[in-house]
């Protein structure tokens, strides 16, 4: 294991949503280098390296040129920061899509994201916490690890993961062939291998671009709000996710869940992402299947960070509606008073009568796709004002990810050039195990012996 | 009766390769040393390949030299064949193996062994180890003598309760028909030593003059010779060499396999032992490999005062008739007349786990362990611990820190933490893709790397080492000069770039941008390099690797300054881990049954996360503090 304990880390450390501010952070020796990199004041001059420990400035990041956000940057001289290194806290205004830009903007001019607890740790190891929190910080650590690797995989879609997968079983079998060769070189010849792994690299190199370009579309996790539309049996859930996912073109459509009660759409809505989750009709019933149908439309609303509830307005309500109104209670909730197009027969004070809060009443219809901005415009106000918010750690999550592809393509092209270069093979393999490495953090595996099983499982070697 | 009691600094238990480098070890530092054998007239035998080195162990061979060992030297002397392999490749890979005249080989250790201050040869059988309050104290031996003594080195190689087998023959001896030790690892079973059970095998031998060698391919020597010891004199190993030759298995060969494969004991079930996947025998390739319709067999004289020839690539435990056609069945050897059957041998060895990794072990203070008995193959792999343990119980009798070479620095380093860190499933052999940095563990730079060393150890004499000073200033100054000596586009530079197809020149450049030109090299520069002083072969070459893979060196260099971070970061050998309540489960048992010595150490050991690694550095730093 390589020693990162010196390496210049970032993450956003202020909830994303929430306020609309949000603060990246980065620490450690090259943090000013990095804030020079991408910080420009008004006049272009000003440089974050030459400032005073605790001063604001006022300015751009920019990236390539770009304008990102406009910014304010304060800078703290080691040792003293929260983590007694070197560190800039640069505060976004542009909202939480500005803010992930801001932090890419940084990892690309040489941060890495941090990881779980790493501040905290470093503030630790610094001496810059009292002893008597030593016990919470190692607390934070593992918690925050368990999480962020369950969702590191939880996280990437399926076929993400089984092309990562394939990837690495790429690189692996080519390594292990050309280490074969190395090693027992009156056994393998590696004669014109150079150009077969050429051309082989070359197409591991456009995969591992093509993810990296779908991580910055966001397509790379099932990132975003968790949102889960509830309703009775024809309520018109799903056609309201066809119109959301239709109207502003749904990004993600390959998720299917386990059983064919939910249905799974990601759906970014001007500048907020959701994650939707069609469930089951929901109703009293004595059917066994159904029933786990239910459960399950329970068990994702539970897990919420947003509940879309559908009922008929061309209907009456009914105890069912009664009932889930009731089991909704303090969740955060939009109720859609569908079919709007035929006779109305309920409106919002029946649901209201039905529940104790204040949940934002929408009549939409779904067919006519009338109702959509008002719908907008409260996820908007809830989003800003921070009643909803979604978990940070999952942004974080994938920003690690993302820099970690970015490694192994970085390791892959090094590949090619050695080849071009017309370097000795063992050189290749030393980039092509990087990249093996970097892409196996993604999916959170080890190497371990597995360059070495792959010799022996593959290749007859030995006197 | 009175019973022979002797007092001594040293015993070494075994005199394979890893107890002769052990006993001379301890012998140089001073140490009154007894080396006990089963066999005087087997030090240093080599039952099984003819050959030293190959790639990677090449590697360990001239480390050892460069330490201070007798490997390289015994083999300079004792050669019949020499290749350099894989010298197309780059300078990390390329590798030495020499073949060996087995019995001059044999000799020419003893003979060294006989020659040195402090050394005794004893062949009797040590079977008890004396300890007393964790603390090795003496050992005693089979006729019932005690030698009291400060450490001891067991080296007792595949001899410990060895069994050898083909088809239903079994032979409850060592190799070569050798006694087997049969009460050793009682005695380490009783001091609470956990044993396992691994197995290795060899090809048969052929009577010489019943191969037709015209239906084989011949492989020579190399032309130019490079010996294995950096004090060996090039020209004094320039001679005549002898030839190997090649030949292939085919279908009948494998048929013959397949047809007989449930009398073969590995497949019945009559060999328990842990084989290696590295040198499987035939019957294993034939299986594992259906596809591949040939095998490769290199046949390779066990020396030159006998015609027996060791067949590789067709080590075998099936029984004699199956293996008298087996080979029968291979071009050139129709007429094949076995001198010697081929068989596989299981023996007890330990966990390496156990060991510290100086390779005390953790358990029994003053008792050392090396070589085939850690669970490693190879003489090579022996030979290198065998020192490193020698060196370790000297150093620990004069109350000095253990010699630790880490895995940025030798593959002696890796060699030894793997075997001490890493779960071990079959018998361990050295690769060089188990070395992550292997640029820099160059078998050129060897010495470079480690003589030092080898001299404030004190295996290493003065006018080596003041050589070895000279040699690195020359290095160091010659690459100052290449780096700022520029040549400019005058018509005779253009010229010889023109005649390489190198690019012509714009402006003037540096002469070390021209050798990381792929078509050029240091020494082809000398023709436009008009301040270059006369310098010997071995230090231009050192000059041509640095400079012309010095981006790829630099790059080592760095990941092995983060490396160090961690390894420096010592575990205080106190440390209960069960009261660390971050460690998840698993790590907390892992590290508690292993006890890593620093914190790069625990990074190796499967079960432990990095997330474990934050959590004992933030409770280490805690305890510092407090």
């Amino acid at each position: 294991m390589e020693d990162r304990s010196n390496d210049t880390i970032a993450a956003i450390s202020t909830a994303l949503g929430g306020s609309g501010i949000g603060i990246v952070r980065v620490s450690g020796e090259n943090a000013f280098l990095v804030g020079d990199r991408v910080f420009f004041s008004p006049g272009g001059k000003k440089k974050l390296s030459k400032q005073a420990s605790h001063t604001v400035h006022y300015g751009y990041i920019r990236d390539e040129g770009q304008t990102v956000d406009e910014v304010l940057v304060t800078v703290f001289r080691s040792p003293k920061s929260f983590t007694a290194e070197d560190t800039i806290e640069i505060n976004c205004h542009g909202g939480i899509f500005a803010t992930r830009r801001v932090l890419e903007t940084v990892l690309k001019n040489g941060a890495r994201p941090a990881e779980p607890g790493e501040f905290t740790k470093r503030a630790f190891l610094n001496g810059r916490i009292d002893l008597s929190q030593a016990e919470s910080v190692i607390d934070v650590i593992q918690a925050k690890n368990e999480y962020a690797l369950q969702n590191s995989l939880g996280q990437l879609k399926g076929s993400l993961s089984r092309e990562i997968g394939d990837l690495r079983e790429k690189i692996l079998y080519h390594t292990a062939f050309i280490e074969s060769a190395l090693d027992d070189p009156e056994h393998y010849s590696l004669d014109g291998y150079p150009e077969t792994l050429f051309t082989e690299t070359e197409k591991m190199l456009s995969d591992i671009r093509r993810m990296i370009s779908s991580a910055d579309n966001g397509r790379m996790i099932k990132e975003g709000i968790q949102t889960v539309i509830l309703g009775k049996p024809n309520a018109g859930k799903s056609s309201l996710l066809n119109v959301l996912a239709g109207e502003e073109r749904a990004i993600v459509t390959d998720i299917a869940g386990t059983t064919r009660d939910t249905l799974e759409e990601t759906i970014s809505l001007g500048d907020m992402m959701l994650n939707v989750i069609d469930t089951a009709g929901i109703r009293s019933t004595e059917d066994y299947i159904e029933q786990i149908g239910v459960n399950k439309a329970w068990q994702k609303a539970d897990a919420a960070d947003l509940i879309l509830y559908v009922a008929d307005s061309s209907v009456a309500l009914d105890e069912n509606d009664e009932k889930i109104l009731k089991q909704l209670d303090g969740k955060k909730t939009i109720v859609l008073l569908n079919k709007s197009d035929l006779p109305q027969i309920t409106a919002a004070e029946q649901v209201l009568a039905f529940t104790d809060n204040a949940f934002p009443v929408v009549a939409i219809s779904a067919k006519e796709q009338t109702g959509m901005d008002q719908l907008k415009q409260i996820l908007h106000e809830m989003f800003y004002h921070g009643d909803i918010s979604f978990n940070d750690e999952v942004y974080i999550t994938s920003a690690r990810q993302k820099s970690e592809l970015i490694q192994a393509e970085e390791s892959l092209q090094k590949v090619l050039e050695s080849i071009s270069m017309g370097m000795p093979e063992d050189f290749f393999t030393i980039d092509l195990m990087d990249a093996y490495v970097a892409l196996g953090r993604i999916i959170g595996k080890e190497v371990g012996e597995d360059l070495i099983d792959e010799i022996f499982g593959r290749f007859c070697m030995g006197k | 009766m009175s019973l022979v009691e002797e007092y001594v600094d040293v015993v070494i238990v075994g005199a394979g390769h890893a107890g002769c480098e052990a006993a001379l070890a301890c012998a140089r530092l001073g140490m009154r040393t007894v080396l006990f054998t089963v066999s005087v007239d087997s030090i240093a035998l080599m039952p099984c390949n003819p050959n030293i080195g190959g790639t990677s162990k090449g590697h360990l061979v001239r480390e050892v030299d460069a330490l201070g060992g007798e490997m390289g030297k015994n083999i300079d002397r004792t050669f019949i064949q020499s290749r350099m392999l894989n010298q197309s490749k780059g300078p990390a890979v390329h590798s030495l193996r020499a073949q060996a005249d087995k019995s001059d080989y044999t000799r020419s250790m003893r003979q060294v062994l006989e020659q040195t201050d402090n050394l005794e040869i004893r062949q009797l059988e040590v079977t008890e180890l004396l300890v007393e309050e964790g603390k090795l104290t003496g050992v005693r031996t089979y006729s019932g003598s005690v030698y009291h003594c400060n450490a001891a080195v067991l080296c007792a190689g595949t001899y410990s309760k060895a069994r050898c087998i083909y088809g239903d023959v079994s032979m409850y001896t060592g190799p070569n028909g050798l006694a087997a030790a049969n009460y050793l690892t009682d005695s380490l079973r009783s001091l609470g030593i956990e044993l396992r059970r691994f197995k290795t095998g060899t090809p048969a031998r052929i009577a010489g003059p019943s191969i037709d060698y015209s239906r084989m391919e011949e492989q020579k020597g190399d032309e130019h010779i490079v010996p294995f010891s950096f004090t060996t004199d090039p020209e004094s190993v320039q001679k005549e060499q002898v030839s190997c030759w090649l030949t292939y298995t085919n279908e009948k060969t494998h048929e013959i396999i397949r047809n007989n494969i449930d009398r073969s004991p590995l497949y019945s079930g009559k060999i328990q032992g842990t084989g290696p996947r590295y040198c499987p025998s035939i019957e294993d390739k034939v299986m594992k490999f259906p596809d591949k319709d040939r095998h490769q067999v290199f046949i390779e004289p066990e020396g030159i005062h006998t015609n027996e020839m060791y067949i590789s690539g067709m080590s075998s435990s099936l029984p004699e008739d199956v293996q008298i056609a087996m080979y029968r069945s291979v071009p050139g050897l129709e007429h094949a007349r076995l001198v010697r059957n081929a068989y596989a041998i299981e023996y007890d060895c330990i966990d390496a786990r156990q060991l510290k990794l100086s390779l005390e072990f953790k358990k029994i203070s003053g008792l050392f362990s090396a070589g085939q008995f850690n669970g490693s193959s190879g003489y090579e792999e022996a030979a290198a611990q065998g020192l490193i343990a020698g060196i370790n119980a000297a150093r620990k009798i004069q109350g000095k820190e253990p010699l630790i070479l880490d895995r940025s620095e030798a593959y002696i380093g890796v060699l030894i933490d793997d075997l001490v860190t890493k779960e071990n499933v079959e018998p361990y052999r050295m690769m060089t893709s188990r070395a992550e940095y292997r640029l820099l563990l160059r078998q050129d730079n060897a010495d470079l790397r480690l003589t030092e060393k080898g001299y404030e150890i004190g295996l290493i004499d003065e006018e080596r080492y003041r050589k070895l000073l000279k040699k690195k200033e020359q290095i160091a100054s010659e690459i100052q000069r290449v780096e700022s000596t520029y040549v400019s586009d005058q018509p005779k530079v253009q010229e010889f770039l023109r005649a390489h197809k190198s690019t012509e020149l714009k402006s003037s450049i540096c002469l070390g941008e021209l050798v990381r030109r792929p078509e050029l090299t240091y020494d082809m520069l000398s023709e436009i390099d008009a301040g270059r002083s006369k310098l010997p072969e071995d230090v231009r070459e050192q000059v041509n690797i640095s400079i012309k893979y010095k981006g790829y060196l630099d790059r080592q260099i760095r990941q092995v300054e983060q490396f160090k971070k961690l390894e420096k970061k010592q575990i205080p050998e106190t440390i209960d881990y069960n009261r660390i309540s971050g460690l998840r489960l698993e790590a907390q048992q892992k590290l508690s049954k292993y006890r890593p010595s620093s914190i790069g150490q625990a990074s190796r050991i499967a079960g432990v996360s990095p997330a474990d690694i934050s959590v004992l550095l933030v409770y280490i730093k805690n305890r510092q503090t407090e």
